[in-house]
């Protein structure tokens, strides 16, 4: 029997329900190399009870003929979803120890299909990173290793690296991401699996912990397209509580799923082809439309003007709204509480704060705080709002003479821990192209083409329409299908 | 005009005062989350999730707070927008768990309007004043601290926190303690007719904020002072007063007036700089990304309009129009309650002129002697019209109709049954009068003599003596007419 | 823009964020780096542009006015609401005491 810990989503649903295996064995598998990849640090708490009881329940409902869309699923949580009675700490100091009383919509969502929980994993400290260097609990270390004879630790991407990292190791079939301005996207490219962020509202961001409320967006990270495809189904739809979620139906993704592009066309972005980019992802772009046009669909070049100013107007506005998202981390009501002796509140706020918050957590805090202050709102922030709009126009203009864009996913391959956390700016260069699709708010997905001739993974990336995941998942369908991405990393931990 | 002045050294000067009025709009819910609004529940208990800005908590506004804020704009002939949107104002303090309060500065729900007070000869309001409203917008109640309970600790309570409030903020066009009492007072009356606010300033469903300036007669404004959370009429009168003493004081011993928070103190009748928010105010105010713009429709807006009541100035030009006189207006319209059961009581056939009397002299006074209000009035109005239209049929004279009222609160019984049993029917037996006439005449022929003599007044005395001997029953009408044939 | 230390130091005590002296003058040059970086928007044309105020078009729904209609958005859950307080005494949450 095929080893069950390199199974999909699809196949582990399959297989439990043709009765090949049981779910529990699938848990006790998947929690098994958890345990031995202490090494890759990818998980804050483990649960492998959660998931062993999920299998359990799974198996009594294959038994009693009431399977759930995902039953014997085990499936690794972003740990910036709130859980009920299990820590969640968006990887802050801020929030150890912090056990809710109350359990996210998404993760809600995917219990109630029969999900189970392998752990909490790890990502940058409330989501804010690009390498899953700033979480309090340690570096994530990526599986990958450059075929270079160095063994250099690589980024697992960020800021769900955790779950990037536990996917490519085998440590679960699937996870959540939360994808912000790339954290679901640059991660899945950087360890050579597929990642989706769907259009924004479709997941629910009630009890997900928040980073920048106008761009935060679940979605889920997994082997394949088909597996996003099936997770994202049980993932989406419309939340109440949410007043930005989206009323509408979700659709069979999975069922419908198409790789033949006849018909379809395919827009390229002039202004993602940079000047001076590595010349390994120029030639997996190229690569990329020469299999879109193979799948049947034309391909046409399309610009995207406000390319080069959407990471500026992204450092506006996700740290304005960071800076005001964490203002309840104040240590009234939950979380870490830093008293000096003497000290009076205000000096309780500071001192909490000052200790509860990473170093990258404070740098943007204070950028968010700055370009809000009295007298500079205008120039940073609404100046910011006012691109983002024209950002937006781009997109719905290129839609006009194409269904979906075509563009890597990264500027790089995974780059080593360490080798740009000195300078903040050239971390931020990493979501260059990952960060126009969220701040228009739509669909994009990345999945693995190729790799580099370290021997990294790269990533092209799928922009669609709003509210049309659909093309962007059969476009991903019809790239993994002829790209033929069955490289893993070897296990060396 | 007001010529209110306060009289300084340098001379008289001007006091200019706008109210931020804080009222709580009544609903079931919080405005952006399911948790309940009664007054006086334990600590914490009215607390949700999202009130206690737990993480991923997502506010969801409730549709009754907007639908009671633009009936509010409606019933003062505001603007109402229909594309507004909610801003976070950025501030750390211990009642506010979100460390911002979602308000709206950019777009509010209700531009400008304005509210009319009645002239008050006695208050120096020789005339009726426009006060203009500058806007209405929705924002969320902060929590509740508590100091005393702990050496060294503060509590806080979070129940309040997430309320709806509507902050109405009036232009600075109130130029007196009189005109500011005036404008709290009508604006409350507003709220309590519309049913958005109960108006209850004791539990602070009411409060205002009073901004406080002085100048010279035709000078530019000065800086102004806010005095937070001031919660009855009669302290906000007082705040004004001494805000602006301390102020023209400060000024002409060469000080000058800081731009401050201040508190008021009401056991020492005096206001104080808060210590605790004497940071510099930088509030860093943005659209809350958590929300996206309101957009009322015209189906909702009709709704708001159709669904509001006769407003004080309407029904008190109504009144007047029915001939009752302004003072009895501005009485049965001042309260939503009196005004309700004024309406019943002409609507169950009540003359409105004698019926306002009544109300205002004979029911007012009743109810104050018992310590009762209307709410809780033993007679209801159809009670009430019933006795009075015995009096106006002629069945029982005004003075029975005392009696018969008197019965009524003691008894419970209709004034009908009252009359009937107690043989209280007013009689016009011509014969009867005239028999008891002619016996006071006789045993009163040293008055007849002076009567007679030119001593008219003596005609009353002639009346009440035939009243008496007729036990209040005569009608009044035929005394006056048979004593006046007998007197010759 | 520039901005020195103490306005680094303002920005801290606005955000309650304690700072050394160090830390502030490390974070003079890094906010310098990423605001000098940011200010090239100044560059976009936004004549006529109204500022992005949903990403997805959309209307903000409203709730009916009912208690606890959800228990996740309801009140009546102290023990919740109280289960991680650093210092949760008699119901309340304690904070050091403040002088208004």
């Amino acid at each position: 029997m095929t080893e069950l810990t390199n199974l999909t989503v699809a196949q582990i649903r399959d297989g439990h329900r043709a009765g090949d295996f049981s779910a529990v064995e699938v848990a006790e598998a998947f929690s098994a190399n958890v345990a031995d990849a202490k090494a890759l640090n990818a998980f804050i708490v483990e649960t492998p009870e959660h998931a062993l009881s999920a299998a359990k329940a799974a198996d009594a409902d294959r038994a009693a003929g009431t399977l759930k869309p995902l039953s014997g699923v085990p499936i690794g949580m972003k740990d910036l979803f709130c859980t009920h009675g299990v820590q969640t700490t968006a990887a802050s100091h801020m929030l150890e120890g912090f056990v809710p009383r109350y359990e996210s919509t998404v993760s809600q969502k995917l219990w109630d299909a029969g999900a189970g929980m392998l752990g909490k994993l790890n990502l940058d400290q409330f989501a804010m990173g690009s390498s899953n260097e700033t979480s309090y609990f340690g570096n994530v270390i990526s599986p990958w290793k450059r075929k270079d004879g160095g063994n250099a630790a690589l980024a697992p991407g960020g800021s769900s690296g955790g779950s990037s990292t536990a996917i490519a190791a085998r440590l679960c079939p699937a996870a959540t991401g939360t994808d912000t301005g790339g954290s679901i996207r640059q991660p899945a490219a950087f360890t050579g699996i597929s990642g989706i962020k769907p259009t924004y509202g479709r997941c629910s961001r009630w009890g997900i912990v928040a980073f920048a409320s106008s761009l935060d967006q679940a979605g889920p990270m997994a082997r394949d397209v088909r597996d996003c495809a099936i997770m994202l189904e049980n993932m989406a739809g419309f939340d109440p509580k949410d007043a930005t979620s989206l009323d509408m139906a979700v659709p069979n993704w999975e069922a419908a799923l198409s790789s033949d592009l006849k018909g379809k066309t395919v827009g390229i972005p002039k202004e993602y082809r940079l000047e001076g980019i590595d010349p390994d992802i120029d030639a997996m772009w190229d690569a990329g439309i020469a299999m879109l046009k193979d799948a049947g669909a034309t391909v046409v070049e399309i610009s995207l003007p406000h390319t080069k100013y959407a990471l500026p107007a992204y450092y506006i506005i996700a740290p304005a709204e960071a800076s005001s998202n964490l203002a309840r981390y104040d240590g009234v009501r939950y979380g870490l509480r830093d008293l000096p002796e003497g000290a009076g509140l205000q000096d309780m706020y500071a001192s909490t704060r000052a200790d509860g918050f990473g170093a990258e957590v404070k740098r943007r805090i204070m950028i968010g705080t700055y370009v809000l202050s009295a007298g500079f709102y205008d120039a940073y922030y609404t100046q910011a709002q006012k691109v983002r709009t024209l950002i937006a126009r781009d997109f719905e203009q290129a839609f006009t003479s194409c269904e979906v864009i075509l563009a890597p996913t990264a500027p790089s391959a995974a780059f080593g821990l360490g080798e740009k956390m000195a300078d903040p700016l050239a971390m931020y260069l990493n979501d260059v192209f990952a960060v126009p699709a969220s701040l228009a708010g739509l669909p994009a997905m990345s999945v693995p083409a190729a790799l580099n001739r370290e021997g990294l993974p790269l990533g092209l990336q799928i922009i669609g329409k709003a509210f049309d995941e659909q093309g962007v998942l059969d476009a991903g369908l019809a790239i993994e299908e002829r790209a033929g991405f069955t490289a893993r990393a070897e296990k060396w931990w | 005009m007001s010529d209110y002045r306060i009289k300084g050294e340098t001379g008289e000067w001007e006091v200019v005062i706008g109210l931020e009025v804080h009222a709580q709009i009544t609903t079931n819910a919080k405005l952006f989350s399911g948790a309940a609004t009664a007054f006086g529940a334990e600590p914490n208990t009215q607390v949700s999730l999202v009130d206690a800005a737990m993480p991923g908590m997502l506010p969801v506004p409730n549709r009754e707070c907007i639908r009671q804020a633009v009936r509010t704009g409606m019933a003062i002939e505001a603007q109402i927008n229909t594309w507004s949107r909610f801003d976070r104002k950025n501030y750390f303090y211990a009642d506010l768990p979100q460390g911002y309060q979602i308000s709206q500065l950019y777009h509010p729900l209700v531009g400008e309007g304005s509210i009319t007070v009645e002239a008050d000869e006695k208050a120096g309001i020789p005339e009726p004043k426009v006060i203009g409203v500058e806007r209405i917008h929705v924002e969320q109640d902060a929590g509740k601290l508590m100091h005393d309970q702990h050496p060294t600790m503060s509590y806080v309570d979070l129940n309040r926190s997430g309320v709806a409030l509507m902050e109405i903020v009036s232009k600075p066009d109130m130029r007196s303690p009189a005109e500011a009492g005036a404008y709290v007072r009508k604006l409350r009356a507003i709220l309590r007719y519309v049913g958005s606010c109960d108006g209850n300033m004791e539990e602070g469903s009411m409060r205002a904020d009073v901004n406080v300036s002085v100048r010279k007669p035709g000078d530019e404004f000065g800086t102004r002072t806010e005095t937070k959370n001031v919660n009855s009429v009669r302290f906000v009168m007082a705040v004004i007063e001494g805000e602006a003493k301390r102020q023209v004081e400060l000024i002409e011993s060469g000080g000058t007036v800081v731009q401050e928070t201040r508190l008021y103190d009401p056991d020492r009748g005096e206001t104080r700089s808060m210590r605790s928010k004497e940071d510099a105010h930088d509030y860093r105010y943005f659209p809350d990304p958590d929300l996206l713009p309101l957009e009322l429709d015209d189906a909702f807006l009709a709704e708001c309009r159709e669904s509001l009541p006769e407003l004080p100035d309407a029904k008190r030009d109504r009144y007047l129009a029915l001939g009752i006189s302004p003072y009895n207006a501005d009485v049965l319209t001042a309260e939503v309650e009196a005004a309700r059961w004024f309406d019943t009581l002409l609507d169950a056939g009540a003359k409105p002129v004698a019926a306002a009397n009544w109300v205002t002299s004979e029911l007012f006074g009743a109810l104050n002697r018992m310590g009762r209000d209307l709410t809780d009035s033993p007679v209801s109005p159809q009670q009430a019209a019933e006795l009075l239209g015995l009096v106006a049929d002629g069945t029982i004279s005004g003075t029975i109709a005392k009696t018969v009222f008197e019965k009524m609160l003691e008894s419970g019984d209709g004034a009908g049954a009252i009359v009937e049993r107690d043989g209280l029917k007013q009689t016009s037996d011509t014969g009867a009068i005239e028999a008891e006439i002619a016996k006071i005449l006789t045993a009163n022929a040293d008055k007849v003599e002076q009567y007679k003599g030119g001593k008219e007044a003596l005609f009353g005395f002639f009346v009440g003596q035939t009243m008496k001997a007729m036990q209040g029953k005569a009608n009044p009408q035929v005394v006056n007419e048979l004593l006046k044939k007998a007197l010759g | 823009m520039t901005i020195d230390q103490a306005t680094v130091r303002k920005i801290a005590s606005l955000a309650r964020i304690a700072i050394s002296d160090a830390e502030a003058a490390a974070m003079e040059g890094e906010l310098n780096g990423i605001l000098g970086w940011v200010e090239q928007l100044g560059e976009v044309d936004v004549t006529g542009v109204e500022p992005m105020t949903a990403v997805i078009p959309n209307v903000l729904r409203l709730r009916d006015d009912v208690i606890d209609a959800d228990p996740l958005t309801g009140g009546g859950r102290r023990d919740d609401v109280l289960a991680n307080a650093p210092a949760a005494m008699h119901g309340f949450f304690g904070v050091p005491k403040v002088i208004e």
